[in-house]
């Protein structure tokens, strides 16, 4: 169990490095010009700046001294002072947002935990029920209807649904409106009165005792929420449902039975904790994905996270901040990989063996 | 033979001594294969998903047929003026309208082209521009799948014939590619390649297979590590058969079927993934015809989409068919190939 651990930890360093190296190799897919947004905010008025600029940043030097300023950044001889460096979080400035990238990253990944927070137990319960249901009901209704239900749901488009339903609870019905918050709302929570413990909304509405801009914040994240729960329980369901499936064939399974326990207990006291083992991987990949940002459901529903900031700064080509925005997935991802790996070693015993 | 049966119910015995007649498929696609290829031939799903993606491209290949194209470049949707708001279906068609093909008369029963599906912001006709977004969706998917195809079956392949460090390198590759979160990156590569190539198809095509092809080279090692511990390829090595003879010639052809029919039904997640960064206003120019470019017109309409409908209804409708047609031979394949399930659904 130790050595696992230890060598996933060992492993580590070298999938970042790797992390690094890629997403450097993109950028130096820019020209010099363009790099120069790494280690300043504006882009000087004077052309004739520009070549003695491009010599100070070293952006004309080799690859790999530009990959070594790109990681701990370039220090003024002169005045000492440090510019760039992605490992003191450096990562450069955002044109199309006009901001350091890491103040843009504060700003909206808040938001993102907050979607992802009240996104994740939809997500899993419903989809882990689904599957389960489907299972027991092999080749009847329920789970004839539950294939048609997963088929569609993975043919649907995250921007098509999207689209959809706010065509239906928007623009028809004027039920739920996109966004982050009302504006009457918005003024208040920017106002001084309002006071940010966690800099996530739903949380700091309750903490300030205002009930209405809690309820508002939820209206507004419902069409988002069941957006992503519409696409991701077609995964749920398939995967709860084939390991469902194959546990139930279990001898272990049939003892139960025949040593005449209730259909209730067997099913859910005996199968599913052990047909739950790959669903819990999925379930720890689906919760990192939506805190990676969910590019295209943010966009749609223009909701202030992460991924429409990434999106955003796409159709501006704004590459910098884009690759901003990459590194600081990439780092969540494998953070959680990680954390992901080890939980399953403790709860399957099989994996410690490999 | 034997021609005395023992009596008895002797199921068995009685299909052992029987004489199948082995198809000429079968033959040429080894048992296993055959299997494979019959199953998929057999489920209502799977047929469903045949006739969708039959009907796809007869619209593809009948384009210029369905809907001649205007001006130079067929993939330019025609504008009907500037206007920024979308006109309803059936509205009169002013300027830039097509010819009209034989069969408009008779279905119509009009005179003059209309636009069918209505016009989306900017005069775009959508109607023109689903049926054209067919061959671009044909065109990407079937371009993409086979690069990452080449790609990963070449790479998974050195990687598993080889073994020792040099798969695990190889893998360890594949590993840091594939925790980089996939549509961001892609939209990054395509941004960094536009000022290079240009709108158009290729910077985002080019991305989708750069980060496209770690699967299939995960999935051919797999079944090349099995292949490669056979007989026959100890007897090929033992005669002094050169390594990329072996690997090309003895164990790829014996691997790489079910490799092939992932490949071929992956199209769907292409054309999916490449609608979605038209959606979001990467790659293709305005006006293109392209399923994701059309529906993106959808987004400054949000608030008056119920008058609207038809703007996201059509084009949308026609990229969940498409994708749909896909995996439902994907469903039935699944069944098929996963030995766990045969014979008991």
């Amino acid at each position: 169990m130790v050595n696992y651990i230890i060598r996933r930890l060992l492993l580590m360093p070298v999938l970042l490095f790797g992390v690094t190296v890629l997403i450097f190799g993109m950028l130096s897919f820019l020209e010099p010009t363009e790099r120069l947004a790494l280690y300043m905010r504006d882009f000087p008025k004077n052309p004739e700046a520009i070549p003695a600029l491009i010599r100070k940043y070293d952006l004309d030097k080799p690859i790999y001294v530009q990959y070594w300023n790109w990681l701990v950044g370039k220090v003024d001889k002169a005045t000492g002072e440090r510019t760039g460096g992605i490992i003191f979080g450096d990562l450069g400035y955002s044109r199309s947002q006009s901001q350091p990238v890491i103040e843009l990253i504060k700003r909206r990944f808040p938001n993102t935990v907050d979607l992802t927070i009240w996104a994740v137990a939809p997500i899993v319960f419903v989809g882990i029920w689904l599957g389960v249901q489907a299972a027991v009901h092999h080749n009847q209704l329920f789970d004839q209807v539950a294939r048609v239900f997963s088929i569609v749901g993975t043919s649907f488009p995250t921007f098509v649904f999207g689209l959809l339903v706010l065509m239906i609870f928007y623009a028809q019905l004027h039920w739920l409106p996109p966004g982050r918050l009302s504006d009457e709302f918005m003024r208040v929570v920017e106002s001084d009165a309002f006071r940010h413990y966690t800099s996530l909304l739903t949380f700091d509405a309750l903490l300030n005792g205002r009930f209405d801009i809690f309820l508002d914040a939820l209206r507004h994240m419902i069409l988002p929420i069941l957006t992503l729960s519409y696409i991701n329980w077609a995964t749920f369901l398939r995967l709860t449902r084939s390991s469902m499936l194959e546990t139930l064939r279990m001898e272990y399974v049939t003892t139960a039975r025949a040593k005449g326990l209730p259909e209730h207990d067997v099913i859910h006291k005996h199968a599913k904790p052990n047909a739950m083992l790959p669903v819990v991987t999925l379930a720890g990949f689906s919760v990192v994905g939506l805190l990676a940002g969910v590019v295209i459901t943010e966009t749609v529903f223009n909701y202030p996270g992460i991924g429409s900031a990434a999106a955003r700064a796409a159709t501006n080509l704004d590459v910098v901040a884009m690759l901003g925005f990459a590194l600081f997935d990439g780092f969540i991802l494998l953070v959680a990989v990680l954390v992901i790996d080890i939980m399953y070693a403790f709860i399957d015993p099989r994996v410690r063996l490999t | 033979m034997a021609e005395t049966v023992p009596t008895g119910d002797n199921s068995l015995l009685k299909e052992t001594i029987s004489v199948r007649k082995i198809g000429w498929l079968e033959r040429f696609l080894g048992p296993e294969n055959y299997r494979i290829v019959k199953g998929l031939m057999k489920t209502p799903a799977s047929i469903a998903g045949f006739s969708l993606i039959l009907l796809f491209a007869l619209i593809a290949i009948f384009a210029p047929v369905i809907i001649p194209p205007v001006g130079s470049d067929p993939y330019k949707i025609p504008r009907d003026g500037f206007k920024s708001d979308p006109r309803p279906m059936g509205s009169e068609w002013k300027r830039n309208a097509p010819e009209i093909p034989f069969w408009y008369k008779a279905v119509t029963g009009k005179d003059e082209w209309v636009h069918l599906l209505g016009t989306s912001e900017g005069q775009y006709d959508i109607f023109y521009g689903i049926i054209w977004g067919t061959r671009t969706a044909f065109k990407t998917g079937l371009l993409v799948t086979l690069s990452t195809l080449i790609i990963g079956v070449v790479y998974g392949s050195i990687a598993a014939y080889y073994g020792k460090w040099v798969d695990n390198l190889m893998m360890r590759i594949v590993d840091v590619i594939s925790i980089l979160p996939g549509i961001l990156v892609a939209m990054i590569l395509a941004a960094v390649l536009i000022p290079k190539f240009g709108k158009s198809t290729i910077p985002v095509m080019i991305a989708l297979i750069a980060f496209g092809w770690m699967g299939y080279a995960r999935f051919i090692r797999a079944d090349i590590l099995s292949v490669k511990e056979r007989d026959y390829v100890l007897a090929a090595r033992v005669v002094g058969v050169k390594d990329s003879r072996i690997l090309f010639k003895h164990i790829l052809p014996n691997a790489i079927f079910p490799t092939l029919i992932l490949a071929s039904l992956a199209i769907g997640d292409v054309v999916l993934s490449f609608a979605a960064l038209s959606f979001l206003g990467i790659g293709v120019e305005i006006g293109y015809a392209d399923w994701g470019q059309v529906i993106s017109f959808a987004r400054n309409w949000i608030t008056s989409l119920n008058t609207y409908w038809y703007i996201v209804v059509w084009p949308g409708l026609t990229l969940v068919l498409f994708v749909m047609g896909w995996n439902l031979l994907g469903d039935a394949l699944r069944d098929v190939l996963d030995p766990r399930m045969r014979g008991k659904m």
